[in-house]
């Protein structure tokens, strides 16, 4: 197998908070991101899946250098981005790009679409020639899905979905070979979150480049994954192969996130219900909880998971998990290759 | 019996590019304990409609129409008549629960005061009261907790103590604006849930709105689904997802990525974006995004054609076999809705 391109080790970044009034304030960390590691291979999806909270924003900033973690490594093409100064970093930019979540708010307002999507080349590339970076602009429109004689239009005269394909087309336009889509469809309607998942698989296919895609919803990437990552409170449940992680969850985590997707079908959807178990809120990440940081809302926990933390291993079939029962838990979902549920 | 019944609703806004209408004449029915969603995707106008049932409208919108709850029509209400009924008889629950709790007082405060007003019950009464609601809602340690300000609450919870504001006054109907969309989807699944058991135990009616129709596939009882300013179809729960007739309705459900099905290589998607309501196209309003648009669809809009409680607006045979007439036939169309039946679709259907 060829090398990874990205490979992320043992990262973490913690946040300061304040408690306490202000003559007895009180220092107090969050861990965002707890030690994730990962590889990622040109041409490569992998799906990073959790609740609000759970890290994988911070996670997604962390690795683009947009913060500072407090711990472990970036590797990029085997240099470590978190030892380069602001100006290495800045050109490393060219190869790695963003597609933010919401895609209004994302964009300039007083920015023509043309200028939005031209602005990294005007950065990078000032002296470019006019026609040249409008020939590159109104490609990118086109491969994107907008007509390229929408170039001078504002944002507030495109919709949700096409605002998108503008951000799309922007982190595109400097050829770069990693990009993290963080949560790209999660503000779209239904219809046009089908869309844009279809575009951005279309996209890699052609372009060849590695893509994190970013969601809390399990079914909306499970279109366009290779592998999917699950998060909770900053650490990874489970990074396994796509085939497998929907046929057969390893870590009840996973699980739970699947029976909570909702299915178009009264009766199935009566009946899943029935069989959904998760309850309650995420722990405070002010209180985390000791041994295994899921233990307090798993049906499945035995003592050892209150006082030992399981580490992130590899299973049999290549799979990772964090689970001290994945051996001997069966968690399949029924129905998910034969096409019905029960 | 039908607590609310909605007749030739319309909604348009003043903006500086001209009058949009954002609802095009709507007739639609509530039975008493009926859960009824209506589905759209944003600008479908599914929330101005039931803002304008409410008397919310912003500034630059009107509406005409009639809405009658038993018997009393809404439209035609004083603000003081309007103020007794909304939290009263009709409760509603907006989608950000973020931002529609007051920052700056306890929970407590805010739902003590609902109570006070339209009950009359002495704090203590309204406080026990408000506890035995939060209870209801799963929210743990409610007498604890009723003392805490909405930041010391997650949004899931967040929106639970936006539900039990809701019942606290026994509402006759409860009107729920995309409840769950901005939460996670282990939360929205709980919330869908919470509401499913509330509407068992309650006789309450509830008009659920929302973008996506696997959220509600579970509790309602009855569909209306919403495209630029008009309704294109309505049925049963499983009318509408076992036996979809309008494109749109089918485009939808295709749409939603499903993890109990195989995986297809593409998602189906609707090609194409929700028309500007300033430059609708000629016809029917779907026709540039549908896969099965005619020569007919160009040029008239087709008409509500309605099979016992069951209606699409499309020029497609219905599933029964009955064919919307001819473009030529009907009256000249005009900007009111072309009333095919103008009977209400509840009619004959009732809860199913």
């Amino acid at each position: 197998m060829t090398k990874p391109v990205l490979r992320v080790q043992d990262l973490a970044v913690r946040f300061k908070s304040f408690s306490g009034g202000l003559l007895q304030r009180k220092e107090r960390w969050i861990r965002a991101v707890d030690g994730i590691s990962f590889e990622l291979h040109s041409g490569e999806t992998l799906g990073i899946v959790g609740e609000s909270g759970s890290g994988k924003s911070t996670l997604a900033r962390a690795i683009l250098g947009l913060l500072k973690p407090s711990r472990g490594r970036v590797m990029w093409l085997g240099e470590d981005l978190t030892t380069l100064d602001e100006e290495a970093m800045r050109q490393r930019r060219k190869e790695l790009q963003i597609v933010f979540q919401d895609p209004v708010a994302s964009l300039n307002p007083r920015m023509t679409a043309g200028d939005i999507i031209a602005e990294p080349l005007w950065t990078f590339y000032p002296n470019m020639a006019r026609l040249q970076v409008e020939e590159r602009t109104r490609g990118m429109m086109k491969m994107v899905g907008l007509l390229p004689n929408q170039i001078n239009r504002y944002p507030h005269e495109f919709s949700g979905g096409q605002c998108q394909r503008i951000g799309i087309a922007r982190s595109l336009v400097l050829n770069p070979r990693l990009v993290i889509c963080d949560e790209p469809v999660s503000a779209l309607d239904v219809s046009i979150q089908a869309q844009i998942i279809n575009l951005l698989k279309d996209l890699q296919k052609k372009l060849g480049i590695a893509l994190i895609f970013i969601a809390h919803d399990l079914s909306v990437v499970r279109h366009i994954s290779d592998r999917v990552m699950v998060m909770y409170m900053g650490q990874a449940m489970e990074v396994s192969q796509k085939t497998d992680l929907y046929l057969r969850p390893l870590h009840p985590y996973t699980n739970a996130l699947m029976k909570s997707v909702a299915i178009p079908d009264p009766k199935l959807a009566r009946q899943a219900r029935q069989d959904s178990w998760l309850t309650g809120d995420m722990p405070s990440p002010y209180m985390r909880p000791k041994g295994c940081i899921f233990h307090d809302r798993c049906p499945y926990r035995v003592k050892r998971c209150e006082a030992d933390v399981p580490a992130l291993r590899r299973m049999e079939s290549g799979d990772w998990v964090a689970c001290h029962r994945a051996e001997d838990l069966d968690l399949s979902i029924q129905g998910a290759s034969t096409g019905s549920l029960g | 019996m039908t607590l609310l019944e909605v007749s030739g609703l319309e909604v348009h806004f003043d903006t500086p590019e001209g009058v949009v209408k954002a609802v095009n004449g709507i007739d639609f029915a509530v039975q008493e304990g009926e859960t009824l969603a209506i589905v759209g995707e944003s600008g479908a106008g599914k929330s101005q409609l039931v803002m304008a049932i409410m008397g919310l409208l912003a500034e630059n919108g009107g509406a005409s129409g009639k809405a009658e709850f038993r018997g009393r029509d809404l439209m035609q209400m004083t603000p003081k008549e309007l103020n007794s009924v909304r939290g009263r008889n009709i409760a509603m629950i907006f989608q950000d629960p973020m931002t529609s709790l007051n920052p700056y007082l306890t929970i407590e405060k805010q739902m003590t005061e609902v109570v006070m007003h339209h009950q009359g019950l002495r704090r203590e009464e309204a406080r026990g009261h408000a506890v035995e609601m939060l209870r209801a809602v799963r929210i743990p340690d409610p007498e604890e907790r009723i003392r805490q300000y909405p930041h010391e609450y997650s949004g899931g919870m967040r929106q639970r103590v936006m539900i039990a504001m809701g019942l606290l006054c026994q509402p006759d109907l409860l009107i729920a604006d995309e409840p769950s969309t901005a939460l996670d989807v282990t939360i929205q699944s709980q919330i869908t849930q919470l509401v499913g058991e509330l509407r068992e135990k309650t006789n309450m009616s509830i008009i659920l709105i929302t973008h996506d129709l696997a959220a509600v596939a579970e509790i309602c009882d009855r569909v209306i689904v919403m495209y630029a300013g008009v309704a294109v179809e309505c049925g049963s729960a499983e009318d509408i997802f076992y036996r979809p007739q309008h494109p749109y309705t089918r485009g939808l459900l295709a749409s939603v990525p499903r993890l109990d099905r195989v995986l297809d290589d593409d998602l189906h998607a609707i090609p194409g974006n929700p028309p500007n309501l300033l430059e609708l196209p000629s016809g029917c309003r779907f026709r540039d995004r549908c896969s099965e648009v005619m020569d007919k669809c160009v040029k008239k809009p087709p008409v509500w054609v309605s099979d016992g409680g069951r209606m699409s607006r499309c020029f497609l045979p219905m599933e029964g076999g009955k064919v919307a007439p001819e473009p030529g036939s009907q009256k000249e169309p005009s900007n009111h809705l072309d009333e095919a039946n103008p009977a209400s679709p509840a009619d004959g259907e009732g809860a199913v």
